[in-house]
């Protein structure tokens, strides 16, 4: 088992063409994600290493029965992208683009609720989803993801930025520790997939045992977090926060990284989730030795 | 992106919200100028992205030309909370009958865009909000239905907006709406939108912040960005497009990826050091990203080491080696560095790094976050 993705997930490559799409697109396919079909409009009937592309995602679905997509293609179209897949009945979509505007997310977001309630959008700007072993889509090296293993505790990651996701990888692939599937939810105000209904799927997952979320400044999805953790999570989790030393005001690189009005800081998301029951490090890896110590104590 | 008062009237303006009459002024001469195609009486104001420019002194009323000269000539060069005023705005002054409030957001919990809409204006909302928070109405719009003319008059009735200003108010706010949904707004606020004993409702002040990811759509963005207040080494940053923020600290920081650059800051101050600023060189860490980086940290004066803050995922750790390898032979550093290299490939990138015959006294190597921040202070506060 694994959430959102496994084996046999069929991937498109939105903008496999391109230099990102290319590039991401071949090494998911080498790490063994089943990557069927790629889309760049006006490139229909041609192939990347192999690889068929068609014009339109209707197309594609059409021809190899994808049901995720992976959208690399520049901000500027990345929301068209992700109405075309989820138009053509894509499932499950991911978006790593950077700098789409927010005033095109919350559209998005808002459209995919409404009219196409069965698409789950991960991102934009992240990392992707890998499952190690099963499925990787997006940017996430595959070589650092520790393989979860059957008779062992195995660990979900969540996480809203991208290097700490692999850091937090990398803290497990050095204790050892397997992960069942690390999910990337993005840096930017809108996310299409929360913290929430990663931690839902966690729950129910049979293969994920404890979980680590990584947080950052900025908006109250942690807090949210917190209180669903309260509420519905049974497994036990560790935390990491970044951005204490952030000053206020300021966007910190990430689109939604930024304290305003005395809210969205550091320390208000870390004691909102000590008070869930988690165990909050006050570093990476800190949140991995605490991880390491849950892994002990329920083995 | 966050403008000016009067780059925000003026952008106001695009999206046909009445402002009052006026103009900016970085002379004496030019307030003069524009105050007398206003009209007598005006007010002059401070042009600073700093809240208390009244208090301060930085806005003055003005009945003739020789008060606004004397008024002018005050407040140009004059420093607000560390702000100097290096431009004034010069605009007719309005009758006030009532302040109210308007404002759109996006609000990231509920992925829906917020109005905030009181009769109680002219104040700190964030006041009204603690005394009074019936006061205001907030209602959630969303961005796929966009604001109707009847729900943002249902919105000023539910206000207690009087009848007399609502027809005003509810124009308003739908054209505020349009200027921050197609202008790009993070925030559009006008605080106070007033009533003019004549029956006419204007903006009064103008706080607008852009989001910089739209600005591909928006040339006319060009003009904001030269007036930003950055300092020094944040307009040299800019110039090599790296995202950095300036702070106040001692150590210089060099990170890839957001997260990891905020969680760097956090674990510098967690041992005693503080932080020089925020530096995302992003995922790939070549050699001209890394010179770039480390010549901004360079130009620093205050920084007395450098951390630098690695982990390889995509790119591979032998890289990122050869990049500073590279980028040391291209600046010559102040500061020694302390760096950190992990994740993929990270043994043969520290191995290049030993190998490269950098004296140690240039640079060390440690193999965790925690320990190359306490070298990094270390160095920091030795000097």
């Amino acid at each position: 088992m694994a959430i959102f993705v496994n084996q046999n997930t069929k991937v498109i490559v939105q903008g496999l063409t391109g230099g990102q799409g290319k590039y991401h697109g071949l090494r998911n396919k080498a790490y063994g994600t089943q990557v069927v079909g790629g889309v760049t409009p006006g490139k229909g009937g041609t192939d990347v290493e192999g690889i068929p592309v068609f014009n339109t995602v209707a197309e594609a679905v059409a021809a190899t029965g994808a049901d995720a997509s992976f959208i690399a293609v520049p901000p500027k179209a990345a929301s068209a992208a992700i109405l075309e897949a989820a138009a053509a009945g894509v499932r499950f979509v991911v978006c790593i683009t950077e700098g789409i505007p927010a005033q095109d997310e919350a559209k998005v977001y808002n459209t995919l609720v409404r009219d196409y309630p069965n698409t789950r959008l991960l991102g934009p700007n992240c990392p992707g989803i890998i499952s190690p072993g099963k499925c990787n889509i997006g940017i996430t090296a595959g070589e650092i993801a520790e393989l979860p293993k059957a008779g062992k505790k195995n660990v979900g990651i969540v996480s809203r930025s991208g290097t700490l996701t692999y850091q937090a990888l990398y803290e497990l692939k050095q204790r050892g520790i397997g992960v069942s599937t690390c999910v990337g939810i993005g840096g930017d105000p809108v996310p299409g997939t929360n913290f929430i209904d990663c931690l839902r799927e966690f729950q129910a997952d049979p293969e994920t045992d404890a979980i680590i979320m990584i947080g950052e400044i900025g908006g109250s999805a942690e807090e949210e977090a917190a209180e669903f953790i309260k509420a519905n999570v049974t497994k036990p989790m560790s935390a990491y926060i970044a951005g204490v030393t952030a000053p206020a005001g300021k966007k910190m690189g990430h689109a939604g990284a930024i304290v305003s009005g005395g809210k969205g800081t550091a320390q208000g998301k870390m004691d909102a989730l000590r008070a869930a029951g988690v165990k909050v490090g006050q570093n990476p890896t800190e949140a991995g030795d605490l991880m390491a110590e849950i892994i002990k104590s329920i083995s | 992106m966050d403008l000016f008062e009067y780059q925000g009237k003026q952008y106001f303006a695009r999206y046909d919200i009445p402002v009052s009459p006026g103009g900016a002024a970085d002379t004496v001469d030019e307030a003069v100028k524009v105050a007398d195609k206003a009209g007598y009486p005006v007010v002059v104001k401070a042009q600073v992205q700093v809240g208390g420019r009244g208090k301060a002194g930085g806005i003055k009323l003005a009945n003739n030309a020789e008060e606004t000269r004397f008024h002018a000539n005050n407040i140009l060069g004059m420093d607000i909370k560390g702000h100097v005023v290096k431009r004034l705005w010069v605009e007719h002054a309005s009758d006030i009958a009532e302040e109210y409030y308007a404002s759109f957001t996006l609000d990231r919990a509920a992925k829906k865009h917020l109005l905030m809409l009181s009769a109680q204006g002219g104040v700190d909302i964030e006041e009204v909000a603690e005394k009074d928070p019936d006061a205001i109405v907030k209602l959630h719009i969303d961005p796929v239905d966009g604001l109707s003319a009847a729900v943002a008059r249902k919105a000023a009735v539910d206000a207690k907006i009087p009848e007399k200003a609502l027809e005003g108010v509810a124009s308003i706010l739908v054209q505020l709406y349009r200027c921050f949904t197609e202008g790009d707004c993070d925030l559009a606020e006008i605080n106070p939108l007033i009533l003019k004993p004549t029956g006419e409702v204007h903006a009064l002040d103008a706080k607008v912040s852009l989001d910089n990811n739209a600005s591909f759509r928006h040339p006319e963005w060009e003009e904001y960005r030269a007036t930003e207040e950055l300092d020094a080494r944040e307009q040299l940053a800019r110039t090599h497009d790296l995202q950095y923020i300036g702070l106040d600290g001692t150590v210089g920081i060099i990170a890839n990826g957001a997260g990891l650059a905020m969680s760097t800051l956090d674990v510098v101050n967690q041992v005693g050091g503080n932080a020089a600023n925020f530096l995302d060189i992003g995922g790939g860490a070549n050699a001209d990203v890394m010179a770039a980086a480390l010549e901004v940290i360079n130009f620093d004066q205050n920084v007395s080491s450098i951390f630098i803050n690695i982990f390889g995922g995509i790119t591979r750790g032998e890289e990122v080696a050869k990049g500073i390898v590279e980028a040391l032979s291209r600046v010559d550093l102040r500061a020694p560095i302390v760096i950190r290299l992990d994740g993929t490939n990270a043994e043969q990138g520290r191995e290049i790094l030993k190998n490269a015959g950098i004296p140690e006294s240039k640079l060390v190597s440690k193999p965790t976050m925690l320990e190359a921040a306490r070298a990094a202070v270390a160095l920091s506060n030795g000097k």
